[in-house]
């Protein structure tokens, strides 16, 4: 592996997506600029892959026309990704859902702000709905991986790409305008060529890549199925692979967990910010702790549920008026309080501002404890 | 373990974000962790613009913060803003061109900076931002002149490193520059 391969560059979550792109063989991008992401595409052209790896980088018409490009090549075999930001991801779902009704990889990657609708620039996380329930039809999942550093939006990239293939499946990577805006030290990747034709026929032997006449019967691919009964049984063969998917590749990350008793439980910019906050109410005294989830889905709820039986009480907190808390208290079951803190609409907050939040919820408990012991 | 958490707040197009980054990178250089944070969007375009940097020996947890080691602010609006933010024994370094209220606090040491007069007096508005940083470097001391002159290599493409001598010049010109407001 060369020096100059893996050199150590301050680069902006958007830029390193991009970098991490050509390293990891992506054959082709298509996108449309949107803030905060726009930095994907513009790093794209600056570096011209198309003049050292070959990747194509196109920008599309609209997302609409992204996401189906990013169908069609991914039907070849071919390794392609899109990225937007929240109302383009919007327009980006009923794609989605096709590419999952037909197992086509691809990667979307989402790097949120503030909504609903047009919204706002700022950075959020109010599309973890969007991203892990999906705004497609129909019973189908999309793995969705959570960076919280530049260097993982780099990784992730390369993560995804494998994951796409392994699954046959669209994959999301959920960033937000924080991730994707701020520098940091990234070691990016050496390169990994992109697969040949040869490969491709022999990774992808499902792809509808023209290579149908040489011996094996024609791929067919479509999402339009008139048997009820064919449908469905489509529909249960995805959702076998599913479940072997949340036994498989469920990722997250424990902070200070092990003595803890208050957990706070956050994934992306907010992780960043809560794993400040952690180290302030510790300089308390206060045992805090984080879990982060890696992948929103899969989602460590097996874990959360273990931890719930021993904590005193979980805090969530994310950027949004409260979409993840919902899979939380689903892990929890009831076992032990589960708050929530947060701001939306591209308002961010601080590790101070989570520290009182936590102390507030303690005192309260703590008051409610000493009612009970009267 | 040290670590310093800066914000530098002006207007748009004084080079504030260029001046973070190349903090940033002379932070690298150092073997430091750092984290440029940028509030993004209309700024850019004659608003007030601003970075948070923070340079440390250890992972930095948070890039985001609401209180500050050190506040570098080049207009009003940006003093109004950031002067109570500043951690008591912290730092506010300004440039009094555009401020006509200069910070009030007596918890903080203050310094000025004539940076936009200088730059005038050179007939050249874009080192302004170099002289500040050299001004930034000489009070705080988080990073030393050569790891920041190493950053500016990283950080000005190829085809501008013939303006690397000027800027280093800024620099250190910087450094002479500062004054400590007596209190």
């Amino acid at each position: 592996m060369m020096d100059e391969e893996r050199e150590i560059l301050l680069l902006k979550g958007n830029e390193a997506i991009a970098h991490a792109a050509i390293r990891y063989g992506c054959d082709g991008f298509f996108g449309y600029p949107i803030t905060p992401q726009s930095e994907v595409l513009e790093t794209l052209a600056a570096l011209k892959p198309w003049e050292t790896t070959g990747m194509v980088v196109l920008q599309s018409e609209s997302e609409v026309a992204s996401i189906n490009m990013v169908y069609a090549g991914g039907a070849t075999g071919k390794c392609v990704m899109t990225s937007s930001s929240s109302p383009g991801v919007a327009l980006m779902q009923e794609g989605i859902s096709y590419m999952a009704a037909c197992e086509i990889p691809g990667l979307v990657v989402s790097v949120q702000r503030g909504g609903p609708g047009l919204g706002t620039i700022q950075p959020s996380q109010s599309d973890y709905w969007q991203a892990v329930y999906g705004g497609g039809n129909g019973d189908y999942r999309v793995i969705v991986l959570a960076p919280d550093s530049v260097q993982e939006m780099a990784d992730c990239v390369g993560k995804a790409f494998d994951m796409m293939f392994k699954w046959r499946m669209p994959v999301m990577i959920l960033s937000d305008g924080a991730i994707g805006q701020m520098m940091e030290r990234v070691v990016l990747p050496s390169f990994r060529p992109r697969r040949t034709e040869e490969e491709i026929a022999r990774q992808c032997p499902w792809a509808v890549n023209g290579l149908g006449l040489r011996g094996r019967r024609a791929n067919f691919m479509s999402s339009l199925e008139m048997d009820a009964l064919e449908m469905e049984r489509r529909n249960r063969h995805m959702q076998e692979k599913y479940k072997r998917i949340e036994g498989q590749e469920v990722l997250f990350e424990e902070y200070f967990t092990e003595d803890a008793d208050l957990l706070l439980v956050a994934y992306g910019i907010a992780a960043r910010i809560c794993k400040g906050a952690v180290g302030l109410l510790r300089g308390k005294g206060i045992k805090a702790g984080l879990l982060r989830p890696r992948t929103l889905w899969p989602f460590p709820e097996r874990r959360l549920g273990q931890m719930s039986s021993s904590l005193g009480q979980m805090l969530v907190v994310e950027f949004s008026e409260g979409q993840m808390v919902r899979d939380v208290r689903c892990a929890v079951e009831g076992r032990c309080p589960v708050h929530f803190f947060g701001h939306s609409g591209g308002v961010m907050t601080s590790p101070e501002e989570v520290a009182d939040e936590a102390c507030r919820i303690l005192g309260k408990s703590n008051e409610m404890v000493n009612i009970a012991s009267w | 373990m040290r670590r310093e958490e800066i914000i530098i707040s002006g207007f748009g197009g004084q080079g504030v974000l260029s001046m973070g980054k190349i903090l940033a990178y002379a932070g690298i250089m150092q073997g430091m962790e750092v984290s440029w944070m940028p509030a993004y969007g209309p700024e850019q375009r004659g608003g007030t613009a601003n970075v948070t940097v923070i340079i440390g020996d250890e992972e930095i947890a948070s890039p985001l913060v609401d209180r500050f080691d050190t506040a570098v602010v080049l207009n009003q609006p940006s003093l109004d803003k950031f002067e109570p933010l500043v951690k008591p024994g912290g730092c506010i370094i300004y440039d009094a061109y555009a401020i006509h209220t200069p910070p009030a606090r007596d918890d903080v040491s203050v310094y000025k900076i004539d940076a936009m007069e200088e730059a005038s007096r050179k007939g050249n508005g874009r080192l302004l931002n170099m002289f500040v940083l050299g001004g930034l470097i000489k009070a705080r001391g988080v990073v030393s002149v050569d790891n920041v002159v190493r950053g500016l290599g990283k950080v000005l493409p190829q085809r501008y490193h013939s303006l690397i001598p000027d800027n280093e010049a800024a620099i250190r010109r910087g450094m002479e520059m500062l004054t400590l407001v007596e209190r």
